[in-house]
Parts: C-alpha cells; sequence; structure tokens
C-alpha cells in the first residue's frame, strides 16, 4: 500500500481556507507525516464494534420552543465587520 | 501584600476575619501581575476598574466572596474581549457571559485578566497564540505547556489565585504539570460549555487552575451543574466536593497503567511518578498494576476525532457576523477564503485541513468511523479498569517543560506531549494533575505532575484521591 497522501491545496479550497504557495509547500509533507501516523488505527480490529460520537449517554435533547429575552438586533449585530438596518452586510452574492 | 502561598482557602479565611478586604486582595493580584507578567506573559488583557466595582460590592458571605479568578481568553466574558489568541478574533466584544462566569459571579468571585492560550485551544505550549509567546516561570526560555499556558502560567507565577481553562486532549493537566500548579478536568458533561469558543465539542471541557486540590474542589463547586444552554451538559446532582476531600485512601485500590510508562519517557519524570506512587503505598491504598491496552492509539484517534470536528467548529468563523474581514473581495469566494486564510495561524490550518480530510466523501468510513469504533474501545479500556481499581495514577506529561521552538517544525513531536492525557478525554473520565516534585535540567527545577483518573463523574473520589497525596507532601 502506498504512503497516504492529503491533497493539501484540494482541500484548502474545500473548506474555503486561502493558502499560499509557500504555506502549502510546508503544510503537505507535514500533514503527510501526520496521515502516516494515524494510518496505525488500521492495525486494531474493529469488526462488530460500535462508534462512539461522544462520551456521556445523553441523546436528543429537547426544550420548548419559545422565545425568550436575548439578543436585541442591535447586539446580535454590534459585532459583524458590516452591518446596516440591523442586517450583517456581505458581497454580493446573486448575479442581477 | 505578597500574593505566595495565598491560596483560595486562605483569603476567604482572612476575608472573613476581616484581616483582608476583596478590594485589597484584587490590588494585590494586580500589583502582582504589574511586577511579575513582563516576564510571563500570561496575561492578554484585564479590566482593572470593572473589577474593582465588583470588589467594591463583594458579598463575602459566599463560598467565593471577593476571590478573583483569571478566564483563558476563550470564556466570553460580557463586555471583554475574547480573542482565543488569533487573529481572526480580534476588535471581537463578547455580548454574553458564559455559564461558568455567571455561576462564578453568583458565588462571589470577580472574573479578573483573560489569559493567554495556543490559537483556539490547539496546541501544548501556548507557542501557537497569534499574540505572545507566555514563559514558564521557571525558566523563561521553556514553555508553559498548553494551550491553557497562560492560565497555568499565571498562578503557578502568583499573578493569580486561580484561574479557568478548558481541556480538550489535555490543555489543562499538562501546562498544570509543567508549570507546577493544579489542574483539573472534570468529566465530559459536568461543567456547562455554553459561552466556550468550541474547538472539539465531543471533547472540550472547562476546569480549573489552582494551587491546591482544596481550592480546586472550591472553584469546582462554583462552576459545576446542570445548564440548560448546554444540553450535553448532564443533569445530575453536584455532590459537596469538600465534604470527602481528607477522607484519604486507606483500603482504597490505585492502578498503575503499565501503558503510561514508556520508553522515552523523561527518566527524572518517571521517578518521582513512582516516588508519588509509593507515598500512596505507604497511606495505605493498595497499588495494582493495570493494562490500558488501547492506550497506543489514544493520539491518533485524537488526531481524527478531534480535528473532524474542529473543522465544522471552525466554519462559524467567515467573516459575517464577527471577526475579522478580508479587504475588498472580489467575490463571496475570494471573501471566505481570504478572510480564513488572513485570520487562521498555521496550525489551526493544519488541523482544519487534517479534519476536513478525514470526514470527506471516501474517505468518511476508512478515517472518522474507524476513529469512533477505536474510541468505544479505548473507553471500554477504562470502564474495565475501574472495575478492579478506584483511581488511576501516572505522569501528566512524559517530559517536563522544553525549550521555547524545540518542537514547533515538528506538529507529530507536539501531538505526542499529549499522549498520557487525550485517553481521558476520549473515554469521558476526570483527571487532574498535581505537582509531584521536580526534574532538572540546565540547572533549573522543572516541575512534574502526577495524574490522577477516576471514573466520569466521580470527581469526589478524584479530589480525595489527590488531597491525599498533596497532604502527605506538604506534612
Amino acid at each position: 500500500m502506498s504512503a497516504p497522501h492529503l491533497d493539501v491545496r484540494y482541500v484548502a479550497d474545500l473548506v474555503r481556507l486561502r493558502l499560499s504557495d509557500e504555506e502549502i509547500a510546508e503544510l503537505q509533507p507535514q500533514l503527510d507525516h501526520v496521515l502516516s501516523y494515524i494510518e496505525q488505527l488500521n492495525e486494531v480490529n474493529v469488526d462488530g464494534i460500535e462508534p462512539t460520537a461522544h462520551a456521556s449517554a445523553v441523546y436528543n435533547v429537547f426544550r420548548a420552543d419559545v422565545p425568550r429575552d436575548r439578543f436585541t438586533q442591535e447586539q446580535a449585530t454590534a459585532n459583524a465587520p458590516h452591518s446596516g438596518s440591523g442586517l450583517f452586510l456581505v458581497p454580493k452574492v446573486v448575479e442581477s | 501584600m505578597d500574593l505566595a502561598g495565598l491560596t483560595i482557602a486562605k483569603a476567604r479565611r482572612m476575608i472573613q476575619a476581616g484581616e483582608l478586604s476583596p478590594v485589597q486582595l484584587l490590588d494585590a493580584v494586580n500589583a502582582a501581575i504589574e511586577t511579575t507578567d513582563p516576564q510571563v506573559d500570561g496575561y492578554l488583557s484585564r479590566d482593572y476598574e470593572r473589577a474593582r466595582a465588583a470588589a467594591e460590592k463583594a458579598d463575602i458571605s459566599l463560598p467565593l466572596g471577593g476571590i478573583p479568578v483569571a478566564i483563558k481568553d476563550v470564556i466570553n466574558v460580557e463586555g471583554e474581549p475574547c480573542t482565543c489568541s488569533s487573529k481572526i478574533l480580534q476588535g471581537y466584544t463578547a455580548p454574553y457571559d458564559a455559564t461558568v462566569v455567571t455561576k462564578l459571579r453568583a458565588a462571589g468571585a470577580i472574573p479578573f485578566g483573560r489569559t493567554n492560550m495556543d490559537e483556539f485551544a490547539m496546541g501544548s505550549s501556548t507557542e501557537n497564540s497569534a499574540i505572545k509567546v507566555t514563559r514558564n516561570p521557571r525558566d523563561p526560555e521553556r514553555i508553559p505547556g498548553g494551550s491553557s499556558g497562560g492560565s497555568a502560567a499565571v498562578v503557578a507565577a502568583d499573578e493569580a489565585l486561580a484561574s479557568l481553562g478548558s481541556d480538550t486532549g489535555g490543555s489543562i493537566r499538562q501546562p498544570a504539570a509543567l508549570c507546577g500548579c493544579v489542574g483539573l478536568k472534570p468529566s465530559y458533561g459536568r461543567v456547562s460549555r455554553y459561552g466556550l469558543v468550541a474547538f472539539a465539542s465531543s471533547l472540550d471541557q472547562i476546569g480549573p487552575f489552582t494551587h491546591t486540590v482544596e481550592d480546586a474542589a472550591l472553584v469546582l463547586q462554583a462552576i459545576a451543574g446542570h445548564d440548560p444552554l448546554d444540553s450535553t451538559s448532564l443533569d445530575v446532582p453536584v455532590p459537596d466536593y469538600s465534604a470527602q476531600l481528607d477522607g484519604g485512601v486507606q483500603g482504597m485500590k490505585l492502578g498503575v497503567p503499565k501503558e503510561y510508562f514508556i520508553e522515552g519517557m523523561d527518566p527524572q519524570v518517571e521517578a518521582r511518578v513512582r516516588e508519588a506512587i509509593e507515598v500512596y503505598r505507604g497511606l495505605g491504598a493498595e497499588i495494582v498494576e493495570v493494562s490500558l491496552p488501547h492506550t497506543k492509539y489514544a493520539v491518533a484517534d485524537y488526531y481524527i476525532i478531534a480535528t473532524a470536528e474542529a473543522s465544522a467548529n471552525l466554519a462559524r468563523f467567515d467573516g459575517v457576523r464577527y471577526g475579522k474581514r478580508a479587504e475588498a473581495p472580489r467575490d463571496l469566494a475570494d471573501h471566505y477564503g481570504r478572510t480564513r486564510g488572513e485570520g487562521f495561524g498555521k496550525e489551526v490550518k493544519r488541523r482544519i485541513i487534517l479534519g476536513t480530510y478525514v470526514l470527506s466523501s471516501g474517505y468518511y468510513d476508512a478515517y472518522y468511523l474507524r476513529a469512533q469504533k477505536v474510541r468505544t474501545l479505548i473507553r471500554r479500556d477504562f470502564v474495565e479498569a475501574f472495575e478492579k481499581v478506584d483511581g488511576l495514577l501516572s505522569p501528566t506529561s512524559p517530559v517536563p517543560a522544553f525549550k521555547i521552538g524545540e518542537r514547533m517544525s515538528d506538529p507529530l513531536q507536539m501531538y505526542l506531549s499529549d499522549i498520557f492525557t487525550i485517553a481521558a478525554n476520549l473515554a469521558g473520565i476526570c483527571g487532574i494533575s498535581i505537582p509531584c516534585g521536580d526534574a532538572e535540567a540546565d540547572g533549573k527545577k522543572l516541575p512534574v505532575g502526577l495524574q490522577v483518573m477516576a471514573p466520569a463523574f466521580e470527581e469526589a473520589r478524584l479530589l480525595r484521591i489527590a488531597r491525599a497525596y498533596e497532604a502527605a507532601r506538604a506534612a
């Protein structure tokens, strides 16, 4: 089996992370090295073993869907880099 | 007033006897920060005026009345910055208190000062902070551990009586060990994470750094319990953690996991931990060797699960609702790509990419699903061990504090710093690191930490075991 390889440029694009060529050149061997280390999990026999998503025995917690006093529109948009009229402003998405 | 040796318990006695006022205590902490922090660089910011106003009207009848507590910069405190030591959160002001902060205030404590950390809690040395490097109080050429390095260093350097940190794979226990203070990671679900900036949601827990086990019990008492705002916090009663603290370990069975004494660990660390185990034997505990056979897979397992969850959690940093935004984007893809590319540091990028990869189509079963199954086996190891013993004893870190810069070029070497702490997070159990002596290097005495682990929601037992050693060592 060949050494595991992760195409950094491709994955970074999937996750909307712009990297410079220098960064890709540095991250590529480091991530391949980490990936090779992770491969050791293939030694473990997991036949018939249930996956664990988290460690506590609690599932599907529900609460009543009622309005509460929380943030005002002003508070909610106070940290936004660009906002106006109580809304978050973003670059144009849909072409006219 | 000198803060050296001042514990919460002692400060509380002095405050109640009228020998010390909350304002005097706050001023002493503030003065200690001014004197000491230029060498340590554990704090990122603090709001003295606000803390002073709180100290002036502190209710000293409350359990932590008038006690200042430093807060890791990953926990929201209303009206304060919460940078996560990242460029992407520069300029952010928290609009609300995390539940742990609400609870601290309700117990009379005063949140004071924000501490440095690895960016988004990703790291083991605090060198991944985009803001500054924190130094080990015992040796300024060495790291304080991480990711809660600032929270550990300020307590160890007597610039705080206590602090809060977060622990996803050892980020409380490892820096506590390397700086020489007490660091407690409660069980998964014991403390609310509402208001903690999420790294890996199935692993993160908030816990205290203190000078003593007794103080750790006091802080845990204040922050533990169910919170409707965090659906993963369990609705089970919070026992009185101080009540049985001095019950001792006579007749207890304590396990020493053989997989936690490995080739390549520092011989002085091993010697100090073995001496501590003998102290327990002397106190009447029965020491038995146990096996946690899947230990060697814990680091690999963690770096799949934690990065997968991080890649999803950090998607929220998109430059729309908060944080920094790239200037003059061409279009939306350019906006996202450059905002995140410019805002995140190297280690965060490494983990987002790895996490995205292990969750991506075609690799999910091979990596993520397999890791979740191995997690079941790691957890089962502990369940089986705790059928035979009451608690586990091990080193917290295989090495004492290493030099600044030493491991930065090799991410895998850095990840292996957490080899003894990661499994507790995967299994959801509680763990604590307590000082157990020093290792000498370059003429400096570097602290060594003893890790005690106990079953989920058995913090009272955990603290009692830890306290027995601490009391024996002080005697």
